[in-house]
């Protein structure tokens, strides 16, 4: 209403000038749009072409996971996980797992913590390859896309190798993980090392010098990095801010304390900043791969005790107490001591991390599940106001959201 | 964790030298208003009470000692056989002194919580959450619409005495063209196995009751 005012102002002093008024008006955004990322209903009030407020209604991909947790036992639990972001299984399962050990008080193997990084570092290639071609998708550019799913295809074949399953791996256990690498597995991922970087300059050539993928996505969406940390912002959208923190570095878990890796962090955070911080996480996951590799050793890859890890299949046939632990094991599962914990995991997308609060039996009593595109999210409309309608979905593309796991 | 020397106790007589952690949780829980502190795995946990939330949170977010520049999470636990049936739980972290805490006040789910959404922006979604799952009020709130559950839903689906399968299930009814709401219908009993065992869990065995009632 005020620019109508100054507007009208306007034509006193020039009566050449034609006064049209705009309507502010809604519009509905989704949920059934391909640069929604999903399922994100977004209400947008606009003025002409700008817009004025938005407003993101989530959970219409709600599935009460956190409700059907509290049914099932701990170890039945760790599919959802893979569920929630659909697009990084493994650093969630790695997070649940954690909280797991932690109340249980064991510790995985050497071995297990080294593959556990391993997938981790390609979970992110995973995730941010997913997330920055998809945004070039959604500001028009295709190739990128086409390209990078070639790659992902690569490397879910290293998940199908490790743990069976492309996608939902269902892999780390509490105590360790499901199995040991497949023989071969590490010198076939050494050798797709040597081929990623040249994949990764050939999508760099044709986004991060072009001239139209500048203009959709500089000083589109700046985020201060006061502002990132009052809106709860994490991983590479808090970087991106010029906050240096990763989690990995400040609070390492696994074995990252071992493994030689930089932080990037850019200065601005706009859309574009958003999208080198990922390209260059990209690079950073390479050499932990490769020091992964590298510094792994044979030995076992999940604890002993047959009261959290099942006994061996051979061993069954002979002991009947291994028969037993082995029944316990997937019908009752194992208690977990009283206690709470908040465990949090540098994941692809920020910080995720698992609220357990554990009463002694073998099903959690609560465990919250802290999304991290939940909190990005929610700034969407301090990031959009003012900007244009196409804009609005550089902004959703750039923060990386997958409802799955927002709505949980 | 943090790297922070001048959160040292005032204590002069403590011989031992504390860690980063036990010493954020004696300068904690040295606070005004904080009604215990303690370390469980690792994690330090304050409590406090309703009235005294809004004060405490914005001495933990301005204090330079604690600086906690983030609140990560915000979440209701469901107790209900406790008078206050439910906590809600703070996660705070400070990315510039590089420590967490967790703060839990309870409350009775009739008496509002009051909002940190003034000191954190992000604590506006956590909040509508909490009282979307768990019905929780929060005050001072200016947005506590439903967030995560159906429009038009009825009932906060975490509380305990919330049945898993829900209360409705929707369909989409082919005569009358359109999504149908109608009561669950179960062709099977849902089925929960008690898995604890009698050796296990009972610690007063039948008989006992008044020997350890005494003890």
């Amino acid at each position: 209403m005020s620019e109508t005012a100054t507007v009208s102002e306007h034509t006193i002093v020039n009566p050449e000038t034609r006064v049209i008024e705009i309507d502010s008006h809604a519009l509905n955004f989704g949920p059934q749009h391909p640069a929604a990322h999903g399922v994100l209903r977004l209400i947008l009030e606009m003025d002409g072409e700008v817009v004025d407020r938005a407003d993101p209604h989530v959970g219409l991909l709600h599935r009460g996971t956190e409700k059907l947790m509290e049914y099932r036992t701990y170890i039945q639990n760790i599919p959802y996980f893979d569920r929630l972001d659909y697009v990084s299984p493994m650093a969630q399962e790695q997070c649940y797992v954690m909280a797991i050990e932690k109340l249980l008080g064991i510790e995985a193997p050497e071995r297990a913590e080294w593959i556990r990084t391993l997938f981790a570092e390609v979970t992110r290639i995973l995730n941010h390859l997913l997330n920055v071609t998809s945004f070039a998708l959604d500001v028009g550019a295709t190739t990128p896309s086409l390209w990078g799913y070639e790659v992902r295809e690569q490397l879910m074949e290293f998940h199908e190798a490790a743990s069976g399953a492309r996608m939902h791996a269902n892999y780390i256990r509490p105590g360790g993980v499901n199995r040991d690498l497949p023989a071969g597995l590490e010198d076939r991922m050494l050798a797709w090392c040597d081929t990623f970087p040249g994949f990764l300059d050939d999508m760099e050539g044709l986004l991060t010098g072009n001239r139209i993928w500048k203009q959709r996505t500089v000083d589109i969406g700046i985020v201060t990095a006061e502002e990132a940390l009052n809106w709860g912002f994490s991983g590479p959208n808090l970087r991106a801010s010029g906050v240096p923190w990763d989690l990995r570095r400040s609070q390492p878990y696994s074995k990252y304390s071992e493994v030689d890796f930089d932080i990037p962090v850019a200065r601005n955070g706009d859309c574009y900043d958003r999208y080198l911080v990922r390209v260059q996480e990209m690079r950073e996951s390479l050499k932990i791969i490769r020091q992964c590799l590298t510094k792994m050793k044979p030995g076992p890859v999940r604890v002993l005790d047959n009261k959290f890890t099942p006994p061996n299949r051979g061993e069954m046939k002979r002991s009947m107490e291994a028969l037993i632990h082995h029944f316990k094991l997937f019908t009752e599962g194992f208690h977990v001591p009283a206690g709470a914990t908040y465990t949090a995991i540098e994941a692809p997308k920020g910080e995720f991390a698992v609220y357990l609060v554990a009463d002694g039996t073998n099903k959690p009593y609560r465990c919250k599940i802290r999304p991290t595109g939940f909190a990005h999210l929610q700034a969407m409309d301090k990031m959009a106001k003012g900007h244009m309608l196409a804009d609005a979905v550089s902004i959703i593309g750039s923060i990386d959201l997958v409802f799955g796991e927002i709505d949980r | 964790m943090a790297d922070t020397p001048e959160t040292a106790p005032t204590e002069d007589q403590v011989p031992v030298v504390l860690t980063p952690t036990e010493a954020l949780c004696a300068a904690v829980g040295g606070l005004q208003r904080v009604l215990s502190a303690k370390i469980a795995v690792g994690e330090i946990v304050i409590r406090t009470d309703l009235a005294s939330l809004l004060e405490l949170m914005t001495v933990l977010k301005d204090d330079p000692r604690f600086a906690f520049e983030q609140v990560m999470d915000i979440c209701g636990v469901d107790w209900p056989q406790n008078a206050e049936r439910f906590e809600v739980v703070y996660n705070l972290l400070s990315v510039s002194l590089n420590h967490r805490l967790r703060v839990i006040v309870t409350t009775d789910g009739v008496t509002p919580v009051p909002s940190v959404s003034h000191i954190w922006a992000v604590a506006t979604w956590w909040e509508r959450e909490a009282w979307d799952l768990f019905g929780i009020p929060f005050s001072g709130q200016s947005d506590l619409r439903r967030i995560l559950t159906d429009y038009g839903f009825v009932g906060h689906p975490m509380r305990k005495d919330f049945p898993l399968t829900g209360y409705v299930e929707v369909r989409y009814d082919e005569e009358r063209k359109q999504v149908v709401y109608e009561p669950v219908k179960l062709v099977q009993d849902f089925r929960r196995f008690d898995f604890i065992s009698p050796w296990e869990g009972m610690t007063t065995l039948p008989g006992d009751e008044k020997a350890h009632r005494e003890g």
